[in-house]
């Protein structure tokens, strides 16, 4: 189908410049709201035909010339450059006009990165919006869009930024609390939401405490929590290390409840310490 | 054209005969892989009947070699084979023996002590497994008295563990462009060094998951030349812990054979992270982590499932650091029994003798895997 539209493009576009001499036998609007209604007013006597070309695709009409041809809703909606041939035997007009995006927002493609970051990271999360009208074309006319990150407590920052080529983005900040946020772009009455979720940073001030459990010692976290004091989420791994007698003893845990415990076995002198990824914590001589 | 049916017939009839020899005057080792035992002598010597065992037990003929014990009444074959293979599923579970070696320790007029080492193959290596032998003399035929170690039994009782799990769930087919992708996990190599060792050039180094998600992790390195061309590329397979949870350091080696590391300009690091379901259970604790010196320098220790499910197969990897804290060698190790709750599996770790004396210090950690999934 496309391949014909184009070479029936090609013939009536050779056969063109034998009609310009004529001057042009159509009336129509120079740019058209994509999937907006449209006529085109033709003048002169006898049967023609009428193309309207563009990059997607053809419509061809058999029309009566110095009558009215009337384009319902819906019948153009790609927005681009299209070109309309009035085709009367040897004799070919031509016009050219544009189809626009609508100016009304009718979809929002919202790219927010990342979806997870540590608190309190300055410039740390970016929104990108391109702005689509119904028929998904890119909106190139300035649009207003507004940004919205706001997390549970109701604290948010806002942006409000208006679109080039039809684009609107920003940075802003993750917050010192943890948590999931919600990131909102709004364009007209059309919002789009991302959830960035908001996650505490290295462990800071890593401590345990360890006392006799039977034969074994069982040593346990203080409640471990980030520099923010927000708690570090459980399933984190604490590494405790037992050093005795040019021996060592080792165990890799999980916070659970907060706190990472394990039982080690009693050696008297033994030095135990903690720690968690790159993170050290307090060191106990025991006994 | 003569010629060629001439060449023809001559093939077939030779074929013929060969197989016709074959059959009536096998290979002895050619019957005891298909499950015959004419490699097996008379058990005439203690020599021969621990060849003999060890070619029952090769060719998993648990009824012939649990028949040929002496000490039978002490135990089921039942017990004999989980010896062996092991009651739980492990590693041994599904090994075979590829060979062994038979060692006389002490002999005398109807007694005898043997030294038989099994060498097992798995998907991920080889295995040794050693036991002294009593045999004993009967008329005239030598039996061998098996030393059978029962597996430990883990008292019943109820062990809480608190669940820790996380899952993913991924964008739908029918999610637009622009639509959230879940965020790989975030994960930075803390060190890395590259030795020249005789095999070629080795990458050695850690990778921690700074994140708070697991991590499915391997890293990948390329030798670049002097000039930016690039040399070689390869990863680090099975010589990482390839499940990391949030905070947790893994050691990686990636061996670059035949490569020299005065080719090489620069090393192109790519450490790669993707978001993997995972649970926190169970803790391995690694206990009476010891350095024995060289000859045969090693890291050994005992590893102890804190959790209340049986781990199938447990992957030990060392780490070891020189005075200055730099990693100089990363090694592994797959144990090959299960590892029962409570219940210690003693491992040890092979270091190159070269390198043993640079050692001041080790990290060991643990990736285990059980029927169902690894964790």
């Amino acid at each position: 189908m496309k391949r014909r539209s184009a070479a029936l493009l090609a013939l009536l576009a050779l056969a063109a410049p034998f009609a310009w001499a004529q001057g042009s036998r159509m009336t129509l609007p120079k740019t058209i709201e994509a999937g907006t209604a449209f006529s085109i007013q033709t003048s002169g006597t006898g049967k023609a035909t009428l193309y309207i070309v563009g990059l997607g695709g053809a419509l061809k009409r058999d029309i009566q010339l110095g009558e009215q041809v009337l384009f319902p809703t819906g019948v153009l909606y790609d927005a681009g450059q299209y070109l309309a041939l009035l085709n009367q035997g040897p004799v070919t007009d031509t016009e050219s006009f544009d189809v626009v995006p609508a100016t009304q927002p009718a979809h929002l493609s919202f790219l927010a990165k990342p979806s997870r970051l540590p608190v309190g990271l300055h410039q740390g999360i970016s929104g990108a919006v391109y702005v689509f009208d119904a028929y998904r074309n890119l909106i190139t006319a300035p649009i207003t869009v507004s940004f919205d990150l706001s997390n549970r407590p109701g604290i948010s920052q806002q942006r409000t930024i208006v679109t080039r080529n039809g684009v609107a983005w920003t940075e802003m900040d993750s917050s010192a609390q943890a948590g999931t946020d919600e990131f909102v772009a709004r364009a007209g009455q059309v919002s789009s939401k991302r959830v960035i979720e908001q996650v505490p940073g290295d462990p800071c001030g890593l401590k345990m405490t360890a006392q006799p459990a039977g034969k074994m010692l069982e040593v346990q976290t203080e409640a471990v929590r980030d520099c923010s004091g927000n708690a570090v989420p459980d399933g984190t791994i604490v590494t405790f290390t037992e050093n005795y007698g040019g021996a060592q003893s080792t165990a890799d845990v999980p916070l659970k409840h907060g706190i990472a415990q394990v039982e080690m076995p009693v050696h008297n002198g033994a030095t135990i310490s903690v720690a968690s990824g790159v993170v050290l914590g307090n060191e106990i001589r025991w006994r | 054209m003569k010629t060629g049916t001439a060449l023809a017939v001559a093939i077939a009839l030779a074929t013929v005969a060969l197989v016709v020899i074959g059959t009536l005057w096998p290979v002895s080792t050619a019957v005891a892989f298909a499950g015959g035992r004419t490699l097996e002598r008379n058990s005439s010597s203690p020599q021969a009947a621990v060849e003999n065992l060890a070619n029952d037990i090769r060719a998993q003929a648990w009824g012939n070699a649990y028949t040929s014990l002496a000490n039978k009444a002490e135990f089921t074959q039942a017990e004999f084979v989980q010896d062996l293979r092991g009651v739980h599923p492990s590693l041994r579970t599904y090994a075979t023996v590829q060979s062994f070696e038979v060692e006389p320790l002490r002999a005398a007029q109807d007694q005898a002590e043997m030294r038989l080492r099994l060498h097992w193959s798995t998907v991920v290596g080889t295995f040794v497994t050693t036991r002294d032998l009593k045999l004993v003399k009967t008329g005239d035929h030598w039996s061998v008295d098996w030393p059978l170690v029962k597996e430990p039994q883990v008292p019943p009782q109820v062990i809480p563990v608190n669940y820790l799990r996380w899952d993913v769930i991924y964008p739908g087919p029918g999610d637009s462009w622009g639509a959230q992708e879940v965020e790989a996990p975030h994960v930075r190599i803390i060190d890395m060094h590259p030795v020249q060792r005789a095999e070629g050039v080795v990458v050695l180094g850690e990778l921690l998951n700074e994140d708070v998600v697991p991590a499915y992790v391997s890293v990948k390195a390329t030798l670049l030349s002097k000039s930016g061309a690039r040399i070689a590329s390869e990863d680090s397979f099975d010589k990482i812990a390839h499940t990391l949870l949030p905070k947790q350091v893994t050691p990686f080696l990636i061996n670059f054979p035949d490569a020299q590391l005065s080719d090489v300009g620069s090393i192109r690091m790519d450490p790669v992270s993707a978001l993997v379901s995972a649970a926190a259970d169970p803790v391995i604790e690694i206990e009476d982590q010891k350095l024995t010196p060289a000859p045969d320098a090693s890291l050994i220790g005992q590893l102890v499932n804190q959790g209340g499910q049986a781990v199938d197969i447990a992957h030990v990897l060392g780490t070891f650091y020189d005075k200055s804290g730099q990693v100089v060698w990363v090694a592994d190790r797959y144990v090959d029994r299960a590892l029962l709750p409570k219940t210690p599996v003693a491992f040890d770790i092979h270091i190159p003798e070269d390198l043993a004396r640079k050692i001041s210090s080790e990290r060991a950690i643990v990736a285990t895997y059980s029927s169902g999934g690894f964790s």
